[in-house]
C-alpha cells in the first residue's frame, strides 16, 4: 500500500524546512504572484531572464509543505534552463503528478520526489501552483495566477 | 487498530447517553477510509445523516413525489401537508410564534442574503451603520459588504480578544443611533466561541437596531428560543443539523417580514398577477418563490424529529465531555496550539501544530481515516486576526466517541513524526 511517507519523502520535508532560492530577487526582470484560493497558499515568483534563458529565479510566500517544497525544487531545476526547456519540464512535471503513465523518474531528477502527489488528487494544486505561475510568466501573463 | 473493527466507546458516560445506539443510526460511521475506520470529525462543515432522515427522503421520492401548493390531486396534497408540517416542526424547534415566521431558504447563506437584500435595501442608507464581528463566516460578511457598497452605509466590526471572545466594551462603543442592524454568529465555526447573543440583542435594541443571529453552528449543539432571545432574524442550515443540504431556515419576526419587500419573484409568492401588477402572497410564501426544495424541507423535518427524539441536553453534555477529553490531551502534544480558547465554547478544536501547514496535517490525518477540516474555514478575517494562514479543525458531534478522540491524537502524533 502507498505510505504517507512516500508523499512526505525526506527531500520534501527538507525542502520545506529549508527552502532553496527563497527570498526576493532584486534584479528580477519579471515577477508574478500565484495563489490557491482554496488553501490560501500564496507565492511570488521572481525570475531573471536574458536571451530567453533563465539566469536566476527565486520565490517567497507561504503555503503547505508540498507547495513550498515544489517551488524550492522547481527553482533549483530551472536555473540556467532556456524558456523552451522550462516549458518542456512543465509538461513533464504535469504528467508526473497527474497521469497514470509509467514514469521515467530518472529523467526528472530531484523533481521525482513529488511523484507521490499523484496518489493525492486533492494536493495536485499545491504541487503545481509554482509551475503554473512560471508557465504564466513565460507566456508573458501579468495577472496573478489562481488555481481555481 | 483492526481495520474492520467498529469504534465502540469504552468510556462510560456520566449521563447514560447511549452512544452505541446513536451510532447505529448513522450507517456511514462504519465506512472505512484508506483501510482505516472512518473517524468523522468535520461536523462543523456538515453533519452526517441518520437513517431516519435518509428513509424519509427515500419515501418522498418513491411514494408521493409531486409539486406542492398547486395540485388538487392526492399526491400533491400529501406532499403539501408533509412540507407544511415540517414548517410547524421548525416553528416549534425555534419556539417561534407562528409558522408565518418560518421561511425556507437554501441555507444560512441565502437567509442572510435575503435579509441584506430585502430588509437591508429598504431600511439602510448612506450614513447608517451595520455591525458584525471579526469572527464571522464569509456568509455573514460579504452580503453586508455588498449592501454597504450599494447604499453607502458603513460596516463596523466588533473586535475579539486573544481567546477568541468578543470584546463587549468595544461593542458598546460601536453602537449608536446610526446602527441599523447587528449581525452576529451564535457560535463561531472557526473558533467554537459561544457568543453572548442575548446581551448583544438587548444592547442593539436599546439603540433601535435590528439583530440577525447566524445560528448555523448553534442549532446542532444548543436549544434556541427565538422569543426568549428576542432576535429579529435567526438563520440556520439543515445540513449541519443532520438534515439534507440545500435547505435552511430564515426566522423573522412577523411584523418585520410583513414590512419587507419580496426577495425573488416567481410562482408561489403571488396571490394575483395581471399584466400590469402583482399582488404578493401572504407570509411565509411571499419569500418562497418557485418550486422549493420539497424533499429538503421534508428531510429537515425528519432531522428535527430525530434531535427531538434523542435527549438533546444529554447529547450536549456528552459533546462537552468529548471536548474536555480532547482538551486534556492537547497539553500532551508538544507544539500543538489551540486557536480559540473562549470560556464559553462548543466542541470545535481549531489548532496549529508546530509550523506544519494545516493542509499537510489534513492529508496525514486522512491517511489514518481521520476527517478534519484544514484551511481558513471561510473566515479569513479571523485568520488575519491571529496572524495565521489557516488552522486544522476537528469538530465533534454527539455520535463521536472518546476512542475517536484517541484516533485523532494518534494521527496528530504521526504528523509530528513525518515532519520530524
Ligand atoms: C457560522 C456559519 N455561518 C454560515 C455558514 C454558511 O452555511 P451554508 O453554507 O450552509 O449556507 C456556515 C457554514 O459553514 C457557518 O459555519
Amino acid at each position: 500500500m502507498f505510505d504517507i511517507k512516500d508523499l512526505y519523502q525526506e527531500v520534501i520535508v527538507d525542502h520545506n524546512k529549508n527552502p532553496r532560492n527563497f527570498g526576493k530577487l532584486e534584479d528580477a526582470t519579471k515577477t508574478l504572484e500565484g495563489f490557491n484560493p482554496l488553501c490560501g497558499d500564496r507565492l511570488t515568483l521572481y525570475i531573471k531572464t536574458e536571451n530567453d534563458q533563465i539566469q536566476d529565479i527565486s520565490f517567497d510566500g507561504s503555503g503547505c509543505a508540498i507547495s513550498v517544497a515544489s517551488a524550492s525544487l522547481m527553482t533549483d531545476a530551472m536555473k540556467g534552463k532556456s524558456l523552451e526547456e522550462a516549458e518542456r519540464l512543465f509538461d513533464q512535471f504535469h504528467n508526473l503528478i497527474t497521469s497514470d503513465d509509467e514514469l521515467d523518474l530518472e529523467q526528472m531528477g530531484k523533481l521525482a520526489a513529488l511523484a507521490g502527489v499523484r496518489e493525492y488528487p486533492a494536493r495536485v494544486k499545491c504541487a503545481s501552483l509554482c509551475w503554473h505561475t512560471l508557465h504564466s510568466v513565460i507566456e508573458g501573463d501579468a495577472t496573478p495566477v489562481s488555481t481555481e | 487498530m483492526n481495520n474492520s473493527e467498529k469504534i465502540i466507546d469504552a468510556f462510560p458516560s456520566s449521563n447514560d447517553f447511549d452512544i452505541n445506539k446513536i451510532r447505529a443510526d448513522f450507517s456511514i460511521l462504519t465506512e472505512t477510509v484508506k483501510g482505516n475506520p472512518l473517524v468523522y470529525l468535520d461536523n462543523a462543515a456538515t453533519s452526517q445523516k441518520p437513517t431516519q432522515v435518509i428513509e424519509v427522503l427515500d419515501q418522498y421520492y418513491r411514494e408521493y413525489n409531486s409539486n406542492i401548493h398547486r395540485g388538487v390531486h392526492s399526491l400533491s396534497q400529501k406532499a403539501t401537508d408533509v412540507y407544511e408540517s415540517a414548517r410547524d416542526k421548525v416553528k416549534n424547534f425555534l419556539n417561534a410564534n407562528s409558522t408565518k415566521e418560518i421561511i425556507f431558504v437554501r441555507g444560512a447563506t441565502e437567509g442572510i442574503n435575503l435579509v441584506a437584500q430585502s430588509f437591508g435595501l429598504s431600511n439602510i442608507s448612506e450614513g447608517d451603520e451595520v455591525i458584525i464581528t471579526e469572527m464571522e463566516h464569509h456568509s455573514n460578511i460579504v452580503p453586508w459588504q455588498m449592501l454597504c457598497e450599494t447604499t453607502g452605509a458603513t460596516l463596523k466590526f466588533i473586535p475579539i480578544n486573544d481567546a477568541g471572545e468578543l470584546i463587549m466594551e468595544e461593542y458598546a462603543q460601536l453602537l449608536s443611533d446610526k446602527t441599523k442592524l447587528v449581525a452576529v454568529s451564535h457560535i463561531s465555526n472557526a473558533l467554537g466561541t459561544i457568543n453572548p447573543i442575548k446581551t448583544i440583542i438587548d444592547k442593539a435594541h436599546a439603540v433601535g437596531a435590528k439583530v440577525l443571529i447566524d445560528g448555523a453552528q448553534a442549532v446542532p449543539h444548543t436549544r434556541v428560543d427565538v422569543q426568549k432571545l428576542d432576535c429579529d432574524f435567526y438563520v440556520f442550515s439543515g445540513h449541519k443539523l443532520f438534515g439534507p443540504t440545500g435547505i435552511g431556515v430564515l426566522y423573522g419576526k412577523h411584523a418585520l417580514l410583513e414590512s419587507m419587500p419580496p426577495y425573488q419573484g416567481g410562482g408561489d409568492m403571488i396571490s394575483m398577477v395581471t399584466m400590469e401588477k402583482t399582488a404578493y402572497n401572504a407570509l411565509p410564501h411571499k419569500f418562497e418563490a418557485g418550486t422549493p426544495h420539497i424533499a429538503g424541507v421534508i428531510g429537515l423535518g425528519a432531522a428535527i424529529d430525530y434531535v427531538n427524539a434523542i435527549d438533546f441536553d444529554a447529547a450536549a453534555n456528552y459533546e462537552n465531555e468529548l471536548l474536555d477529553y480532547a482538551l486534556s490531551k492537547v497539553d500532551q502534544v508538544e507544539g500543538m496550539n489551540l486557536v480559540g480558547t473562549a470560556k464559553e465554547k462548543t466542541s470545535i478544536l481549531s489548532f496549529t501544530l508546530d509550523s506544519i501547514h494545516p493542509h499537510d496535517i489534513g492529508t496525514i490525518l486522512d491517511d489514518q481515516g481521520v476527517a478534519i477540516r484544514a484551511g481558513h474555514h471561510c473566515a479569513m478575517p479571523i485568520m488575519e486576526r491571529f496572524c495565521i494562514p489557516a488552522t486544522a479543525r476537528a469538530s465533534f458531534a454527539f455520535y463521536n466517541t472518546h476512542a475517536e478522540v484517541d484516533a485523532l491524537f494518534d494521527a496528530i502524533n504521526q504528523c509530528r513524526e513525518v515532519f520530524g
